[in-house]
């Protein structure tokens, strides 16, 4: 069944995508690397199924999200399509630096990351999202290791979020403690869900987790410019990271230098794609709450939203 | 050893003892370099590292010849990935449909051990492919098909050398020691700088990884060989090579295809850790799945882990201890080759049914069976009912022993811990062992990841304390009664081969991101091998002896406390060394949980592919065990005479 769908898929794609101007693109696989969140599986196997049915053969193969700069950099990968500004912004621009990687396009969709609580928090906290009220409730956060402060369950250390700068710098009532891992982040929404314990934590959008627990980001005083190098920017004169994140942060897409000459008609494709948040976090659900596999999802994906991109292969 | 009057050497050692006790004291007035290292004695070690890795790879060239390696690697991949599933290269003739390769694994098993093996290899590959997991589980033997064989040659040819040369065995030796006790992180960062990512990198990460126990296989059998049988090879003039390949290597057979079997057993145990570089396959679906929380799902998994460690390992085996046979002369082509014929005919119905039917050519994931949600809720129903008494133990734990265990490690001064490791070197095995535990541990101080350290001892050292309070009980009960032994040991290897992170989800929605949680990840972990050595080491007890002590007029508690254990004791120690080990290995990839020790560092020089902070931290966690593993068995010999 699924084959056959995707068979006349890629058949509409070739009628509707071919033109005879363009050079025509390399047989070599394009190679797109997949990370371990699942919108970005979800989004890269849309892509290449996009590239599939333009006749393109493409290969999918996972690597660390911060080493993957690098490996598009040397042409091992050819492209990158969620470049997180928060979390990749600083691997990104030091691969861009050495050369190789380009910036090819940003998506419509911008990104988020900062403190967060499910809705349950807020029955237990009234005065939220306001970060004033969220350290008056500190003391519901505390857990055993944290002692009367709050606890506020950051995500792992290399993701460099500069949770305890803001603690000091807004003098909250908090300890950060740094999860392993995005899967000990979900495991402890999980198991505060079972009893709705207050719980404070590091989170993004899009994201799935949006729509399995429900909530808001907590509103830290506005980002401004140079809040994290000068103390002078910001609220509190003398302290810096005193603000919250970017509440628009890029997601751009990054490809290879030599994708250009290699495969031209796909990266002409590849420039006009642009997901919004809804559709990211759309594709996530379809993996991480109606558990489909991630090629199916981007099957499903496409079939439902042909609208969206079929002028991109125009 | 407090009972025995002391050796000549352990005035020394109570010495040493004493005087780290009197820093322990006297630790707020002692001078702040013995508290902690001065930073002028921290050595880089990690950019020393950094600049040999550049200099090998930018002026030597090495870059160049590791990747021609992993080129030659690829074409290998390329053409098993064809024929399993079905990626588009060289033959292009794959994938394979299931029924063919379930069947042509049961004949394997039939002709290497009879019916049973039959059905267990055909019915783990028949799971696999009803549970629809059979492209992930393709990926992954893929990789595992290429990389064992090439573990095998160079295990083969480094042993075959090291047999060779004095000189070469010398050399080889501590690397190899260092190497099996390396946490596996510590190996991917140089394979990622070196190859890079993808299934060559993943799979010349689970070469390097499983080609020690075959080194060592081939020298130990090759050692074995009686010399008369070398002489009557000789006597048959044979060449030097024939003598090597003719006589040597098949007289050393049992010995090799055990080696043979720790391969690919090694193998199987690098397929979750190999996909954070980009190995395909069941690692990586498993890591996926455990990041949304699909806990049923990823036991699959699991459970699909195991049964292809148990069949490999089974057929291995089989291989291992079959002899050659020999048919009487003049029996037909089909007598001789019935097995052959058999799989014949199999695999042509197999494709003739995949005429009949697309779902005997591809099990699609729509139409796979599973039993994730029963085990969801399970998993959600035990977390529920023990949540309450969770809740007190964490907070009990936390409170009033773990906090103040921690506090108290890193309070200890450096200079104290050495003293005292010294000490208890020098007690156990004389000056040689005081300074051979001095060697271990001063490189780590002088590395400047001291406290990191220190955290990783704490964690290991209530881990495996636990482990043992547990373990030892457990293994008394699973003693008791040979049946019962055996379902133990066979819970034993499945634990052991089950993807340790699966247990990091529960734990976590158990205790929350702690010690508490990572501790216990750790001891679960860790119990296995203190079972296995319990029951193992009563077991192996004369029945003379126990006899002997019943007829003097011992209760059965007289003869466990003062005959059974002090005899257990040695193999005991060997289970606690392992322990260690177990608990070294799950401790690293415990920062998934979160924590802040040397594995948590590792995990940051993964991500930033830091090769000589990866290593530094490697060697740091494989001196720790190295250090433990000499004390332990040091001891347990000396009680053993």
């Amino acid at each position: 069944m699924q084959r056959t769908t995707r068979l006349l898929l890629g058949a509409a794609i070739v009628a509707l995508g071919t033109s005879p101007l363009r050079a025509d693109d390399s047989p070599d696989p394009i190679v797109i690397p997949i990370h371990n969140w699942s919108s970005q599986i979800v989004m890269s196997n849309v892509v290449g199924q996009i590239f599939q049915g333009m006749g393109n053969s493409v290969e999918y193969v996972s690597t660390d999200s911060q080493a993957v700069y690098e490996a598009v950099r040397l042409g091992d990968a050819t492209l990158e399509l969620e470049v997180w500004e928060g979390a990749f912004g600083a691997s990104f621009r030091s691969a861009l630096e050495k050369g190789g990687i380009h910036d090819v396009a940003s998506h419509n969709a911008v990104t988020r990351e900062d403190w967060w609580y499910p809705a349950w928090t807020k029955d237990a906290c009234p005065g939220l999202p306001d970060w004033k009220a969220l350290n008056d409730c500190a003391a519901l956060f505390a857990t055993p290791e944290t002692g009367d402060k709050g606890r506020f369950l950051g995500g792992p250390v290399d993701w460099l979020k500069h949770d305890q700068e803001k603690v000091d710098a807004l003098g909250l009532n908090f300890v950060v403690v740094n999860a392993g891992s995005a899967a000990a982040l979900w495991a402890e929404i999980a198991a505060a869900e079972k009893d709705k314990t207050p719980i404070v934590l590091f989170n993004w959008t899009p994201n799935f987790a949006e729509a399995v627990w429900p909530g808001e980001f907590v509103n830290f005083p506005e980002w401004v410019e140079g809040c994290d190098k000068d103390p002078a920017v910001g609220p509190i004169p003398d302290k810096t990271y005193d603000c919250g994140n970017p509440a628009n942060g890029y997601l751009k897409i990054a490809a290879w230098d030599g994708m250009k000459d290699k495969w031209p008609k796909a990266y002409a494709t590849l420039q006009k794609v642009s997901f919004t948040n809804a559709q990211i976090a759309q594709m996530a659900k379809l993996v991480d709450v109606d558990g489909m596999e991630p090629e199916d999802a981007a099957t499903a994906w496409l079939e439902a939203n042909a609208d969206t991109w079929k002028p991109w292969t125009e | 050893m407090k009972g025995r009057s002391l050796p000549e050497g352990g005035r020394v050692a109570l010495a040493l003892l004493m005087a780290t006790l009197a820093l322990v004291v006297l630790r707020n007035l002692l001078p702040d370099p013995l508290i902690r290292l001065p930073q002028t004695l921290i050595l880089p070690f990690a950019d020393w590292i950094n600049a040999v890795f550049a200099f090998a790879r930018d002026d030597l060239g090495l870059m160049r010849v590791t990747r021609a390696f992993s080129d030659v690697v690829e074409v290998c991949l390329d053409v098993t990935a064809n024929l399993l599933y079905g990626k588009s290269r060289w033959p292009r003739l794959g994938p394979i449909p299931w029924v063919v390769i379930a069947a042509s694994a049961a004949v394997a098993g039939h002709a290497l051990a009879g019916w049973r093996l039959a059905a267990l290899a055909g019915g783990t590959f028949i799971w696999i492919a009803v549970m629809g997991q059979w492209k992930w589980a393709m990926e992954t033997l893929s990789v595992i098909l290429v990389a064992a064989p090439f573990s095998v040659a160079l295990g083969l040819a480094l042993g075959m050398l090291a047999w060779h040369s004095r000189r070469a065995e010398r050399v080889l030796n501590p690397i190899l020691n260092i190497a099996q006790s390396l946490p596996h992180f510590a190996y991917m960062i140089p394979v990622v700088v070196f190859i890079g990512v993808g299934p060559k990198a993943g799979a010349i990460v689970t070469i390097i990884f499983s080609v020690p126990p075959m080194i060592r296989m081939t020298l130990l059998g090759l050692r074995a060989v009686p010399a008369e049988i070398i002489e009557s090879g000789r006597m048959s003039g044979t060449t030097r090579l024939q003598l090597m390949t003719r006589v040597r290597l098949p007289a050393a057979r049992t010995e090799l295809l055990i080696g043979v079997n720790q391969v690919i057993m090694q193998s199987l145990a690098m397929v979750v850790l190999a996909s954070f570089i980009g190995m395909p396959g069941l690692g990586q679906k498993l890591l996926q799945l455990l990041q949304a929380l699909k806990i049923g799902l990823s036991v699959e998994i699991g459970i699909t882990i195991v049964l292809l460690a148990i069949v490999l390992d089974r057929m291995s085996k089989a291989w291992a201890v079959r002899q050659p046979s020999h048919h009487d002369e003049g029996s037909g082509w089909l007598q001789r080759h019935r097995h052959l014929a058999v799989w014949a005919g199999l695999v042509g119905l197999g494709f003739a049914l995949v005429t009949l039917h697309p779902y005997f050519a591809v099990v699609e994931r729509a139409q796979a069976l599973s039993m994730a949600g029963p085990v969801d809720a399970a998993v959600g129903a035990f977390i529920d009912m023990v949540s309450p008494v969770t809740d007190w133990l964490r907070w009990f734990l936390i409170t009033w022993v773990l906090i103040p265990l921690r506090d108290g490690f890193l309070w200890l001064p450096v200079s104290a811990v050495l003293v005292f490791l010294a000490g208890i070197g020098w007690a156990v095995g004389g000056p040689r062992s005081a300074l051979i535990c001095l060697a271990f541990f001063l490189p780590i101080a002088l590395s400047g990841w001291w406290d990191r350290a220190m955290i990783t001892v704490y964690t290991v050292f209530v881990a495996v304390t636990l482990a043992l309070l547990i373990g030892v009980p457990l293994g008394l009960l699973g003693a008791a009664r040979p049946g019962r032994a055996r379902r133990f040991l066979l819970i034993c290897d499945t634990l052991q081969t089950f993807p340790s992170f699966i247990y990091l989800i529960p734990v976590v929605m158990l205790f929350g991101v702690n010690d508490v949680a990572v501790i216990a990840a750790v001891m679960v972990f860790a119990t296995v091998p203190i079972i296995r050595y319990t029951i193992e080491g009563l077991r192996s007890i004369p029945p003379e002896i126990v006899e002997s002590a019943q007829m003097s007029g011992a209760g059965p508690g007289q003869i466990l406390w003062h005959v059974k254990l002090p005899l257990a004791v040695p193999t005991l120690m060997v289970g606690a060394n392992q322990s260690i080990m177990f608990a070294l290995f799950m401790v690293i990839i415990a920062a998934f949980i979160g924590t802040q020790d040397l594995g948590q560092e590792m995990q940051r020089a993964l991500s930033s592919t830091d090769v000589g902070k990866g290593l530094v931290l490697g060697f740091a966690v494989a001196f720790m065990g190295l250090m433990a593993d000499h004390l332990l068995l040091k001891w347990a010999r000396g009680r053993g005479t």
